[in-house]
């Protein structure tokens, strides 16, 4: 009886940390399918280190993403970029601006559905070169565009 | 703190639905200073994501560049107009702000 007993304490113990486990599990799943923010690839400060944060290594050149940005930015704060992928299999889209001190602007995860291209608005330092990084099957591709700043739009 | 509304417009086109956002938030890189000479401290979005009956059609992750009340448009296939889209933002101090529109 008394060992029934405490097989059962201990099958119960076992069961409720088994749950627990499973619910932690479960939970750190649920973060992770709303994607961790990339705290080194937004911190670094070079395109390269960004690139190397991102995993695309070094990507190849495309000429099938296209940028859509004014040449001249007269107002640094608020530079409109638009951004199309015509790689197949596109996943994600990230915006970079080489000039920035942290280059790494925004990144778009596109599930299928969705078209491969965006506009959003971002801020330049500087005069820089802006690099659209295509993640398409795995592999990564990048397109750049050389944007020039009458005023800057960061610090002040 | 939950920030201001998010203006959303959803319009459905020839098989795709067209979506702008413009939200509400400083987007504070944490470089500049105020009158008084000290570092304003950095406050700006995150994450994004945006889903339409419970899938999501695009997700970000957002740095100090975006700019001040960021905007987007995007394009999905699949929704029709009455049906509604909703747009949620996190910003690196756990504010969230989640709004709605119908379709049109």
């Amino acid at each position: 009886m008394n060992r029934i007993r405490r097989d059962m304490i201990k099958a119960g113990g076992g069961a409720s940390l088994l749950a627990l486990v499973a619910a932690a599990g479960f939970v750190r799943l649920g973060t992770a399918a709303a994607a961790e923010w990339n705290k080194a690839a937004f911190e670094v400060k070079t395109v390269a280190e960004a690139f190397k944060a991102l995993g695309a290594g070094t990507p190849a050149n495309s000429a099938d993403i296209l940028m859509k940005a004014p040449d001249i930015a007269e107002n640094g704060a608020v530079v409109p970029i638009g951004i199309e992928s015509r790689i197949p299999g596109t996943e994600s889209i990230a915006v970079l601006i080489e000039k920035n001190p942290n280059p790494l602007a925004a990144s778009f995860d596109i599930p299928a559905g969705t078209e491969t291209m965006f506009t959003t608005r971002v801020k330049m330092a500087e005069t820089s070169n802006v690099y659209a990084l295509v993640k398409a099957n795995g592999k990564y591709f990048v397109s750049k565009k050389e944007i020039k700043v009458t005023l800057g739009g960061c610090g002040g | 703190m939950m920030g201001e509304p998010m203006r959303i417009r959803a319009t459905f086109k020839d098989g795709v639905v067209n979506v702008k956002v413009l939200m509400s938030h400083e987007m504070e890189t944490g470089l500049r200073k105020d009158a008084a000479g000290k570092v304003v401290p950095a406050h700006f979005i995150q994450s994004v994501s945006a889903t339409w009956q419970g899938k999501v059609v695009l997700s970000a992750q957002w740095g100090t560049a975006v700019s001040k009340n960021p905007f987007v448009e995007f394009n999905f296939k699949g929704g029709k107009a009455g049906e509604k889209i909703s747009v949620t933002w996190t910003d690196n101090k756990g504010d969230k702000r989640t709004d709605e529109a119908t379709i049109n």
